[in-house]
């Protein structure tokens, strides 16, 4: 049978490779200075998802929540084969903890609405949580499965699920609707597909059509503007390149549950990492060196 | 969520698997223990399973005065909707300020779970907690005695401080071994209460299949000396080399994340963000570049040592003795040092 899944992605500064650039003068991190990119383990969600939609037929929406430049995932989405995809973008929505946030995307998969399965990546890594996926199932009323490391099998409305639990691994079945997350050693996700690549590179969400002409037409009027977004949104609408746009409005969000307002944690204080010990004592790669070092730690009881 | 309630208990979640306390539950004891008496109030467990002898007395001993135990023959094995009912009853009925996780799989499945069913705050990941009173910058307004939930966050590249006002009860996950442990105390004293939790078939959504647990058969934690080698090592074959270091100094062998996925071996050795933080007396880290993932789990260490070739190696910044050199031959000269003083028998 076929089966509706939404998957859950999320687009994060490259974490993985802070050079020194990077860093401000203060300590913190310059996001900005970072590549953005696809989180990693988002895209093992999805491969599990086009997966089970290229077996069992079904749908498969992408759904974001970030700034208009997050399109950019959704765009990688539809590359590999997403039938849909759906950015929530909205400035209310800044500053929402996993506890904001996960409401915020619960009201958008309901809004949604008729749907099996949900995958998201078990965490990001900007931020390393790992609670939004839960956070949500609990919000949508479903069980969840973490950590899924392969996909057993399906059977009727049951899926089948080996979970990495740290030290073995357990297999477990759950009945739809659920929400899974994935590590990356579920699969290998599939490259871009260069066909669909090339129709939908100018897929666009309106909110970056408004930028893009703003840019282009430095000197128009604001009315000028505003009708050259509509006629482009409308092109790009009729071309089937339009991504769709959402607010927390369209999800029927309550405020005082978004942004700064709906997040109990607050960051009180950011410190950069300081390498903390001030020199090291070298010690030259000689019989000597090595006897000495050794000599000193007995000494003072770091070894026996 | 609770309202802010001072005279509340500062628990843990005593995560057990199979009837066996994990070893972070005891480290959270006694971080229990601690930050209960600098509020003044109790500190409590949530012990939650169903063949569960001997565990009360276990967190008692390292700390707890209060454990609440819901035994039932359907809580045998884990799943996170009936789990986080009991803990959300417990936390409805009782009102901790304080509720503390161990950062494993089980914790962070289950954590975040209780949270938005609470409507609370959660801080993943802690590697260290704290109190103090913290004036919000907007406000001005001071709270006191508030829970400070520090983490490192950004792939490892800052240490944020967290901090949750007014919508409680505080809660974090707190990593595995970076609290240092007391010795228990067999002969404190403490009240087992039994809370009867009204579990109805939903919440055991799950159906266990096949389960596979490895016993860990490496102690990393509790090891006083640690060798780990990295991707310098070069093969599988080459691994013998840290291991021989690791047997002629009575240490435990350790790896960098490059070195497992190398297939050196196994991942149960992995230091890092990812693997093990650990923080032994000496930790020698040879072929190391000294990732900030990989820093996270060791750089608490009290000495360490990095041998390297490349003089530039970040891993040098957080050590105390730095070898600038190729592993093959250093890691031998000590070996043979090493045997000639004794120092491993
Ligand atoms: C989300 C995330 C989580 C991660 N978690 C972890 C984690 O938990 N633990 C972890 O370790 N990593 C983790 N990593 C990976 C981490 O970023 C690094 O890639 C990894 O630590 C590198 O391992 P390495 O130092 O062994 O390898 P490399 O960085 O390749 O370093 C090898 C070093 O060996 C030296 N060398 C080479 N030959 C010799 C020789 N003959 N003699 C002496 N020195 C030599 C080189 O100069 C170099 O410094 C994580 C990464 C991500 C993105």
């Amino acid at each position: 049978m076929p089966y509706n899944s939404i998957v859950l992605v999320k687009q994060v500064p490259d974490t993985a490779n802070v050079t020194a650039d990077a860093m401000k003068a203060d300590g913190t991190v310059n996001r900005g200075a970072l590549p953005a990119i696809f989180n990693p383990e988002d895209l093992h969600a999805l491969e599990a998802v086009l997966e089970l939609r290229d077996r069992f037929g079904g749908t498969v929406t992408a759904l974001s929540m970030g700034p208009p430049k997050a399109a950019e995932v959704l765009r990688s989405c539809l590359y590999r084969g997403a039938d849909r995809a759906i950015l929530l973008t909205d400035r209310r929505a800044a500053a929402s903890d996993t506890l904001a946030t996960s409401y915020i995307l619960a009201q958008t998969i309901k809004t949604i609405g008729d749907y099996d399965l949900v995958f998201a990546g078990r965490q990001a890594i900007d931020g390393d949580t790992a609670q939004v996926g839960p956070q949500c199932a609990e919000k949508l009323g479903i069980p969840q499965v973490t950590y899924l490391d392969q996909l057993v099998d399906v059977n009727d409305r049951v899926i089948r699920v080996r979970r990495d639990i740290g030290d073995g691994w357990e297999v477990v079945d759950a009945t739809m609707p659920v929400l899974i997350t994935v590590v990356e050693s579920a699969n290998k996700p599939r490259p871009p597909r260069v066909r669909r690549l090339q129709r939908l590179k100018r897929a666009r969400v309106p909110a970056e059509v408004v930028a893009e002409v703003k840019k282009s037409m430095r000197d128009a009027s604001a009315e000028q503007r505003e009708a050259e977004v509509a006629r482009r949104v409308d092109e790009l609408k009729k071309q089937g390149l339009l991504i769709e746009q959402w607010d927390l409005d369209d999800v029927k969000a309550d405020l005082s549950r978004c942004g700064l307002a709906g997040s109990p944690t607050k960051v009180f204080r950011v410190q950069s990492i300081v390498l903390t010990k001030d020199g090291y004592t070298e010690i030259p790669a000689t019989e000597e060196g090595v006897r000495q070092m050794i000599h000193e730690l007995v000494v003072d009881h770091s070894l026996g | 969520m609770i309202e802010v309630n001072r005279e509340g208990e500062v628990w843990v979640y005593a995560e057990q698997q199979a009837g066996t306390l994990r070893d972070v539950v005891l480290e959270l004891c006694c971080k229990a223990r601690e930050l209960a008496d600098r509020l003044g109030v109790s500190a409590g467990a949530v012990l939650v399973g169903a063949k569960l002898d001997g565990l009360p007395e276990q967190l008692i001993a390292h700390g707890i005065d209060h454990v609440y135990v819901t035994a039932d023959e359907r809580l045998g094995h884990y799943q996170t909707g009936s789990y986080a009912e009991v803990i959300c009853h417990n936390i409805q009925k009782h009102k901790p300020q304080i509720v503390l996780y161990g950062a494993t799989p089980l914790g962070r499945d289950l954590a975040p779970r209780v949270a938005s069913a609470m409507r609370a705050g959660m801080t993943a990941d802690c590697t260290d907690l704290d109190i103090k009173d913290v004036t919000e910058p907007r406000s001005k307004e001071t709270h006191s005695n508030l829970l400070l939930q520090i983490r490192p966050a950004f792939g490892g590249n800052i240490i944020a401080t967290i901090v949750n006002y007014d919508m409680w009860p505080q809660m974090a996950t707190v990593r595995e071994g970076v609290i240092a442990m007391h010795d228990p105390d067999p002969k404190r004293k403490g009240r087992v209460i039994s809370e009867t939790v009204p579990l109805d078939d939903t919440l055991f959504a799950l159906k266990l299949i096949e389960e596979h647990i490895e016993p860990r058969s490496i102690n990393l934690k509790g090891a006083r000396v640690i060798v780990a080698g990295g991707a310098g090592v070069g093969s599988k074959a080459n691994f013998r080399l840290i291991h021989e270091l690791a047997g002629a100094i009575g240490g435990a062998v350790g790896a960098s994340r490059a070195a497992v996925d190398g297939g050196y071996i196994g991942k149960e050795h992995q230091i890092g963000q990812t693997g093990t933080t650990v923080r032994p007396a000496l930790y020698i880290a040879a072929g190391i570049s000294g990732a900030v993932q990989h820093r996270a789990g060791m750089e608490e260490s009290a000495k360490i040592i990095a041998i390297n070739n490349d003089p530039e190696s970040p891993i040098f910044s957080v050590s105390h003795y730095g070898i600038v050199g190729d592993l093959n031959q250093v890691i031998p000269m000590m070996v043979k040092t090493l045997k000639e003083r004794g120092v491993a028998e």
